[in-house]
């Protein structure tokens, strides 16, 4: 049945487009990003050296790394304590609990980020609200540093956590639990001995779409940290905007992508694709 | 039949983080009542003139106006791109599938501001060309729109085949319907809830897009997230409270719908 000349034609013709436009208007320009990082400003692995010598660039790294790991076990953590209620909660415990994982899902970046500023900043509701009960006299400085950015970055990725804990919860089976309590076992006992443990690629997933996501974030660091946590992806618009370093900007890409790639065939070895979703 | 539910303890932790999770998209509405001109708390009076400055200044109301009008024009492109890709792969099942549908999903897996710089070195390569296509036109932003909005149209539409009956299919080719008639006559009707939501989520992507808009316009276009983001670095304007919380009631509103029209056909 397959594979007859018309219908050679036939999926050729009707994948095209979209495979045509992508190699277009975006294989080949990552390309030319790719070429750009070899070549400017002059030819040679010059800006990859940089990259293994630069103070700024080296800190840079290690910030990013640190804050994305802190963020993954925020983000997966919350997420696990609302995944149990919104996957094994009472019909209206679920339909709250969706609620609260949709409605922040749905919202742009930019709104979140800047609730965050209305809550956190000087004058922000939180300080606002310590000061007026006489809790504290200064405000605190609960945004532009690295706070801000882990508080902001975790609220966003808490949703994209839940997802992959969310599958790997509905798919296992009710009975063994009910086995551990009908055999004596405690609440907190069957919850650390057999719930989590039967939910490891959930957790794995979880971690590593946290992970991933955190590494290339820049729209919330760089309203919540104010230009002092500088993170890769806004250093990598800082070298293209600000100092003109369009080598470096793309040098710093390639590695980003090369590193992400890195971790994505490492999440796969682990979780099936279907488990994400 | 007993069921194991959450006892008090997880109910206590998720109870903190709903808060946590909601708490920031509550703490924009009393800011978005102050009568003040910086971002601060109402103190006594609230006033709803934040509100009617998005009306009345004119840089709101051409933002909102070019991101409806990007958002629709990225969001039709990317919905056919996405539906003649996945009728191709459902119909005729190519060899090398996992490969292509892998390539066509890359610009939703590679971090959002490798793309950005990606779309910006196409722009700007192709900005000497024409005047109305490149760095900092609308036409551009839009074809930028939909590279990144193509993947999730394209994984929506080929979920939705996915739990289409191919006998189906198979009857109609079998009674000598062309591809063409297979195609918009007994598929496409078929899938019409997943091309309309693929339709839909497209839309509100690039209605929202700002990491890869940021690379890609300075000073002509200038989308609804673009201006936000100028208001937000520089001197907090309230106005973005305002506009916040008119985005996050059209959420909410749409969230509704949305669960009572996908819980109806559940309960057949």
């Amino acid at each position: 049945m397959r594979g007859t000349l018309s219908d050679r034609m036939g999926a050729a013709l009707l994948m095209a487009p979209l495979l045509l436009f992508l190699i277009l208007a975006y294989a080949w320009p990552f390309l030319g990003v790719v070429k750009w990082s070899f070549t400017l400003p002059t030819p040679g692995l010059g800006q990859y050296h940089a990259l293994l010598t630069d103070d700024l660039v080296q800190s840079v790294f290690i910030r990013t790394l640190r804050i994305a790991a802190i963020v993954t076990g925020v983000s997966v953590t919350a997420a696990y304590a609302i995944t149990v209620v919104w996957v094994r909660g009472s019909p209206a415990q679920r339909v709250l609990a969706e609620f609260c994982i949709l409605v922040p899902f749905w919202i742009s970046v930019l709104t979140r980020a800047f609730g965050w500023v209305a809550l956190l900043s000087n004058r922000g509701l939180i300080n606002t609200w310590l000061q007026s009960i006489g809790f504290i006299s200064e405000p605190l400085t609960l945004v532009r540093n690295e706070f801000g950015v882990i508080v902001g970055m975790s609220h966003f990725l808490i949703p994209f956590a839940v997802f992959p804990l969310a599958s790997a919860m509905r798919s296992l089976d009710e009975r063994v639990l009910l086995a551990a309590r009908g055999l004596g076992s405690s609440r907190m006992r069957t919850f650390w001995t057999v719930f989590v443990p039967m939910t490891r690629s959930g957790i794995i997933g979880s971690a590593l779409i946290t992970f991933v996501f955190s590494l290339g974030f820049f729209v919330t660091p760089a309203i919540l940290g104010g230009g002092r946590s500088v993170m890769i992806a806004e250093l990598i618009y800082l070298r293209i905007f600000q100092s003109p370093d369009w080598g470096l900007g793309a040098a710093i890409s390639v590695v980003l992508v090369v590193f992400v790639g890195a971790l994505m065939a490492l999440l796969f070895r682990y979780v099936k694709p279907k488990q994400l979703v | 039949m007993p069921t194991y539910r959450p006892g008090p303890v997880s109910l206590v932790l998720a109870v903190l983080v709903a808060l946590f999770l909601l708490m920031p998209l509550l703490a924009v509405i009393p800011v978005s009542l102050t009568p003040s001109r910086m971002l601060t708390m109402p103190t006594g009076e609230l006033s709803l003139r934040h509100y009617r400055s998005l009306i009345e200044d004119p840089r709101w109301l051409d933002s909102i106006l070019l991101s409806l009008r990007i958002g629709i024009v990225s969001s039709i492109l990317s919905t056919a791109l996405a539906l003649t890709f996945s009728l191709g792969v459902w119909m005729f099942q190519p060899r090398f599938t996992a490969v292509l549908v892998g390539f066509v999903l890359l610009p939703m897996v590679v971090p959002p501001v490798v793309s950005a710089v990606t779309l910006y070195f196409l722009l700007t390569s192709v900005s000497g060309l024409t005047s109305f296509f490149g760095y900092d036109t609308w036409l551009g932003v839009a074809m930028a729109h939909s590279v990144m909005t193509v993947p999730f149209a394209t994984v929506l539409i080929l979920v939705s085949l996915s739990q289409l009956d191919r006998r189906i299919d198979l009857a109609a080719r079998g009674l000598g319907a062309s591809v063409w008639e297979r195609a918009t006559r007994v598929i496409m009707p078929n899938i019409k809830f997943g091309i309309v939501t693929a339709a839909l989520l497209s839309f509100v992507l690039s209605w929202e897009e700002i990491g890869v808009t940021l690379f890609i316009t300075s000073v002509n276009a200038i989308t609804l997230p673009r201006l936000m983001w100028m208001g937000l670095r520089d001197n907090i304007d309230p106005a973005i409270a305002a506009l916040s919380v008119i985005l996050i009631i059209i959420t909410v509103l749409v969230l509704a719908v949305r669960s009572v029209v996908t819980r109806q056909p559940a309960a057949r």
